[in-house]
C-alpha cells in the first residue's frame, strides 16, 4: 500500500515532493548524509563520482536563477550530467503539455527531474506519471512546498543550535505566499521544535495557519521575545495582487528586522533568510551582514543538502 | 579456527611500519575498523602529521547496485595531500575494491608522492591488483566467511569470524 507517494514499498525515499508527513528518520538521514558532503566542496577536486553517467534535468516552468544554480552545482559535484530547461520560454509557449514535455525528456533517458512550477502539485503530478526508476525533486510548486529549502534551513539550524527540543523559532513575513515557510513549519514540527512562531500583518497570514502547530503574532516585540532562531521571509512583490500592504516603507517600519528588533531575541539568536533578500524591506543591511546572520552559510549548506537528497533518491529501488 | 590476538598483531604491524615513517609521512584510516586501527598506529608511531580518515561511501563501485551506505561519515584529511607520503590503513584486506575507492578519493585531495597500504589481516580473495606493503597476518579464508575487527571496552581490539551460512537464505 502506498499512502505517501514519495516513499516506495521498501520505505525508501523515491521522490522528494514535500516535507509534510516525512518520517523523522528519513529527514535525519538526509541531514546526516549532507554533513559528509559539506567537506567535498573544500577539497582540491570538488566532486565525487557517485552519480556518474546519470542525467538530471532541471525542469523550470517558473523563472529562478538561485535555486536552479544550486541544484545544478549539486548535481555536477555528484558527477551527473545536468541539463537546464526553462520551459516557460519554449515548449509551453508552443502548446505542449507538462506531461508531454516529461515524456519527451524521459525518452532521452532522464534519471531525475528537478521541477519548479507556479502550480501547486506540479511535481506530484510528474512523479506519479514517470517510470519507476525516475526520481522527482520538487524545487518549489506554487504556494505549496519547497522541501529542499526547508531541509537546508533545518541543516543550518542544527549546525548552530543542535537541540530542537529547546528551541524557539520565529518565521517572519509573507507567510501567505510562502512555500518556504510551509516546508519549514512541517520540518520544525517533525524535529520536535519547542515552539514555532509566525509573525506577520494579518493580511500576510493564511487562515488556519494555527492548525499547523504554530503560534501567531502580529507584533515583532512580542513575537521575537526570547527567540533563538529568526527566519525572515522575502516580501514577494511579484506575487502580491491588490492592496495587501500600504507600502514597503511601512512594512519595514513594523516588520523589517533591524538591530533594535533583533535585540528582542535571545542574545545569541541566529538570523536566516532564504534569499533573495530585499534589503531595507524585510531586513536591514546591518542585520543581514551582521555577526548573527547565517544567510551565506545557508547557501553553502544548501548545496550539500541537495547533494544528499539526490544521492539518497538515486539509491532507492536499488 | 584459532584467530590471532589482535593486539599482538597491531604491535607487529607498527614495528613493520616504523622504519618507513619519515617527516612527510601521514596515516589515513578507512572507516570504521581502519580508522580505529590508524588511530592506534598513529599513537604508537608518534607521528607528527595529524591523522586522516576516509569514508569511501561516495566512491564505491557498487552504488548503482546497493545504493548509498546508510551511515556515511565525513572524510577528514587535516593535511595537504600534495607531495605527501601516505600510508593507507584498513583492518581487513579482501577484494581490494575498498582500497581502489580510497585511492580515488585521496587523489581528489591532491597528488600524493606515494601511497602505501597497511592492513591488520590479509584474508586473500583479491578481485583487483592490490597488494599490501605492511601486513599484520595473512589468513586464507573461504568466501562464505567474514573476519571482523571490533573495539571492545577493557579488551581493546578483538578479531572474530562470522559465517553468514548460519543465516537462512530466503
Amino acid at each position: 500500500m502506498r499512502n505517501n507517494p514519495q516513499i516506495n514499498q521498501h520505505g525508501e525515499l523515491n521522490h522528494l515532493l514535500t516535507l509534510e508527513g516525512l518520517p523523522r528518520e528519513i529527514l535525519l538521514h538526509i541531514l546526516d548524509t549532507a554533513a559528509s558532503f559539506v567537506g567535498v566542496a573544500e577539497r582540491e577536486v570538488k566532486k565525487v563520482p557517485l552519480l556518474r553517467g546519470k542525467a538530471i534535468f532541471n525542469l523550470f516552468f517558473e523563472p529562478s536563477t538561485r535555486t536552479r544554480t544550486t541544484f545544478e552545482i549539486a548535481a555536477k559535484r555528484l558527477s551527473a550530467d545536468v541539463l537546464n530547461l526553462n520551459i516557460g520560454a519554449s515548449s509551453q509557449s508552443k502548446g505542449e503539455t507538462v506531461l508531454d514535455t516529461v515524456d519527451n525528456l524521459s525518452a532521452m533517458h532522464a534519471d531525475m527531474f528537478i521541477v519548479r512550477h507556479a502550480q501547486s502539485g506540479a511535481a506530484h503530478l510528474i512523479a506519479q506519471h514517470v517510470a519507476p526508476h525516475i526520481h522527482v525533486i520538487n524545487a518549489g510548486d506554487g504556494r505549496h512546498a519547497h522541501p529542499t529549502q526547508g531541509l537546508l534551513d533545518m541543516y543550518t539550524i542544527r549546525h548552530y543550535k543542535p537541540d530542537f527540543g529547546g528551541l524557539r523559532v520565529a518565521i517572519v513575513g509573507d507567510l501567505m505566499h510562502s512555500r518556504v515557510a510551509r516546508s519549514e513549519i512541517h520540518a520544525l514540527n517533525i524535529l520536535g521544535t519547542r515552539e514555532v512562531r509566525v509573525i506577520a500583518p494579518k493580511t500576510l497570514i493564511p487562515s488556519g495557519v494555527e492548525g499547523l502547530g504554530v503560534q501567531v503574532y502580529h507584533n515583532m516585540a512580542a513575537g521575537l521575545a526570547g527567540v533563538d532562531v529568526v527566519i525572515m521571509l522575502r516580501l514577494q512583490h511579484e506575487r502580491m495582487k491588490g492592496a495587501i500592504l500600504p507600502s514597503a516603507q511601512e512594512y519595514f517600519k513594523y516588520y523589517g528586522l533591524t538591530p533594535e528588533k533583533l535585540a528582542f531575541c535571545s542574545h545569541d539568536a541566529i538570523v536566516m533568510h532564504p534569499g533573495p533578500m530585499n534589503r531595507g524591506v524585510e531586513i536591514d543591511s546591518s542585520v543581514a551582514d551582521g555577526a548573527q546572520s547565517v544567510i551565506l552559510p545557508q547557501v553553502t549548506f544548501g548545496i550539500a543538502v541537495r547533494m544528499a537528497v539526490m544521492s539518497i533518491l538515486a539509491s532507492s529501488g536499488s | 579456527m584459532d584467530l590471532p590476538n589482535a593486539e599482538t598483531l597491531v604491535a607487529h604491524l607498527a614495528d613493520r611500519i616504523a622504519p618507513h615513517v619519515g617527516a612527510e609521512s601521514a596515516l589515513v584510516g578507512i572507516h570504521t575498523g581502519g580508522a580505529w586501527l590508524a588511530q592506534r598506529l598513529h599513537q604508537r608511531l608518534g607521528m607528527a602529521t595529524p591523522l586522516g580518515t576516509l569514508d569511501i561511501s561516495f566512491y564505491r563501485d557498487d552504488f548503482s547496485r546497493i545504493g548509498l551506505h546508510p551511515q556515511v561519515k565525513p572524510s577528514d584529511i587535516p593535511f595537504a595531500v600534495e607531495g605527501r607520503d601516505i600510508i593507507l590503513v584498513d583492518d581487513v584486506l579482501y577484494t581490494g575494491r575498498t582500497i581502489r575507492a580510497a585511492m580515488n578519493e585521496l587523489f581528489d585531495y591532491g597528488r600524493p608522492s606515494a601511497i602505501r597500504l597497511a592492513v591488520l589481516i590479509d584474508r586473500g580473495g583479491r578481485e583487483l591488483p592490490v597488494c599490501p606493503d605492511f601486513v599484520g597476518e595473512r589468513i586464507a579464508l573461504p568466501r562464505h566467511q567474514n573476519i571482523q575487527l571490533t573495539l571492545e571496552a577493557g579488551h581493546g581490539f578483538v578479531l572474530s569470524l562470522q559465517s553468514p551460512s548460519a543465516q537462512v537464505d530466503a
